[in-house]
């Protein structure tokens, strides 16, 4: 695979590399995605829009420059915006591949941070001499206008022009919670969301504040993806008991609307309730999925968190496969890359509940 | 005494541009006073702090919609405040040129600006917002985008070429996306609210009888009303 380079969300060549439930392989261009849904389907996304999460500042003990992304926050309350995780990095920006980047200078409970008009405590070390607990200064209004002002959307050195926040945002972005853009929905625009209805299927959204997916140092990255807030609509668990109810497949677009769905319905016996959760938990091949049938997603290297994800869908064998025919037909990787539809392999499908059954236990 | 039966719906999310004066200020009281969550966008960081001392609980931001760069960072601020969007009132508008001139002696910088303020800036911040807007649309509490008309959108009044051609675009804007959003669920209005005694109308017509001219209070009930209206019922006003 080749890395996407420039930040095009829906580029005309845009592939999608689709892989059956009886594991068969298919390439079509992206925006015919549409194609492959049944009436009654039910496509869900992840309406969370990017915040400005990298902050250029300094570490005022120090004197010393440092890069902060934003990483994590425990709620998506409107007013919850005075303490945030973070991973610091030293000197530099997204033009050094995080790999190479230099540590911060040695981090301690009590640091100031001067971030642009922001002011922050480091409020403790979280495991990692690289991530810290925050907590900003001020008001949650001069909170949220010093990342307007200061703040850029966290990149990589695979994108060298500077990334604005329209880049990032999807079309459907709407409250401003995720640490990255949840790029899967990169596919869908208002066409797109035409085209699936007349096509008989539906759609719904659900807003899950994505994280880092990268952090270029090993120990963090094997935390990854850290703990995320979401928020699950009533009318998205009502259209999710609908699609069930009425044999319809739940698409999700992105690993994220897969970890909010299963991470709910892992605690209400598999079924999806409204509200808001914590996702903590990890997706691999181990996880029976409960709710969601299809992953529309960006292509994904092995090793990753979000690669262990896919591995909940199908088996290992199908997924060679799959790697090997990207790898082949050049597909394009990273967020502004190609995408990959993966439906759930018939063997793996779990038993699952409904809510006649439920109700039936209780 | 509350009754738990009866929970009281969430209060109304509302967004008005050029909300520190004129018919935008208006709208801001107004909806404060009824209880909504306002959040207005203005460009002078004076005035802003003003408004928002004036309504407590209100969150004013700071912002040119005229400019490109600035867009996203108004709807970062609009929906990180308020937690979503029902209404986005785009009521910032400029006059291109004041005092008026007629079109051939208008400098195209000055149409240039009319376009920005009155038909790009609505536009880009109409669709920065509209996941958020979609997304109470889908939660069954309506969205309404709200933009601020003109008769000169309408009428060619001489000395009006800059504003009225920018205002005509962005009522046949509206139109349109009116008419393609209805599938989403969220409503596209333009309407005239008539000539009002606000500091435009001023730069406009320095020499008018004020006292024959509407209320912006007046005006800013009757837009109220037209979104209520084009909302479903049960949702706060």
């Amino acid at each position: 695979m080749k890395a996407a380079d420039r930040p095009i969300q829906r580029p005309a060549e845009a592939r999608l590399l689709a892989l059956d439930a009886r594991g068969e392989l298919r390439h079509l261009p992206r925006h015919r995605f549409v194609e492959l849904l049944r009436p009654g389907d039910l496509v869900i996304g992840n309406d969370a829009a990017t915040l400005p999460a990298s902050l250029q500042g300094t570490h005022l003990r120090s004197g010393r420059p440092i890069e902060v992304r934003l990483a994590g926050r425990r709620s998506l309350a409107v007013d919850d915006v005075h303490d945030f995780s973070a991973v610091v990095f030293g000197e530099g920006d997204h033009r050094t591949r995080t790999e190479d980047r230099p540590a911060p200078p040695p981090l301690r409970e009590g640091d100031l941070l001067a971030l642009g008009t922001l002011y922050a405590t480091v409020t403790g070390l979280l495991g990692h001499p690289r991530l810290v607990g925050l907590h900003f200064h001020g008001t949650p209004d001069g909170i949220w206008a010093g990342l307007a002002r200061h703040g850029k959307p966290v990149q990589y050195a695979h994108l060298e022009q500077p990334l604005k926040l329209w880049d990032v945002w999807t079309s459907i972005a709407g409250a401003p919670v995720a640490f990255e853009p949840p790029s899967a929905g990169f596919a869908l625009d208002w066409q797109g969301l035409r085209a699936l209805r007349e096509r008989g299927a539906r759609f719904a959204t659900l807003t899950h504040a994505a994280g880092l997916s990268s952090t270029g140092d090993p120990a963090l990255d094997a935390r990854l993806p850290f703990d995320e807030p979401y928020f699950v609509p009533a009318a998205t668990a009502a259209a999710i008991e609908q699609a069930r109810a009425g044999g319809g497949r739940v698409v999700a677009i992105g690993t994220t609307v897969v970890r909010a769905l299963e991470h709910a319905a892992s605690r209400h016996m598999g079924c999806v309730p409204p509200g808001q959760g914590l996702a903590t938990q990890k997706i691999g091949p181990t996880t029976r999925l409960q709710v969601v049938d299809v992953l529309l997603s960006g292509t994904h290297e092995p090793g990753t968190s979000h690669y262990e994800l896919l591995r909940a869908f199908t088996d290992d064998a199908a997924l060679l496969r799959a790697d090997a025919a990207l790898e082949r037909e050049q597909y394009r990787t990273h967020e502004f890359g190609d995408s990959v539809w993966i439906e759930q392999r018939i063997a793996l499908k779990t038993w699952r509940r409904t809510p006649q059954q439920i109700a039936a236990m209780a | 005494m509350s009754n738990a039966a009866y929970p009281s719906p969430a209060p109304l999310r509302v967004a008005i541009t050029g909300g520190t004066s004129g018919l935008g200020l208006a709208l801001a009281q107004a909806w404060h006073g009824r209880g909504a969550h306002v959040a207005f966008v203005a460009r002078h960081e004076a005035a802003v702090a003003r408004v928002a001392r004036l309504l407590p609980g209100s969150h004013g931001i700071v912002g040119d919609v005229a400019d490109k760069e600035q867009i996203h960072r108004i709807a970062l601020q609009v929906s990180g405040r308020l937690g979503g969007l029902d209404v986005l009132v785009n009521n910032a508008s400029s006059l291109g040129t004041a005092p008026l001139k007629l079109l051939a002696d208008t400098d195209c910088e000055a149409l240039e600006l009319a376009l920005a303020t009155n038909l790009l800036g609505p536009f880009r911040l109409t669709k920065a917002l509209l996941g958020a807007l979609s997304a109470s649309a889908r939660e069954g509490r309506g969205a309404v985008v709200l933009n601020i008309s003109s008769d000169a959108a309408i009428n060619p009044y001489p000395g009006w070429g800059a504003y009225g051609a920018s205002k005509a675009a962005l009522h046949h804007l509206s139109r349109i996306w009116h008419e393609e959003l209805q599938a989403e669920g969220v409503r596209v209005l333009s309407r005239d609210p008539g000539d009002m005694d606000t500091p435009l109308h001023a730069l406009a017509v320095p020499d008018a009888d004020r006292a024959t001219l509407k209320r912006p209070e007046a005006a800013a009930r009757e837009l109220i009303d037209a979104i209520a209206a084009a909302l479903p019922q049960g949702v706060a006003r």
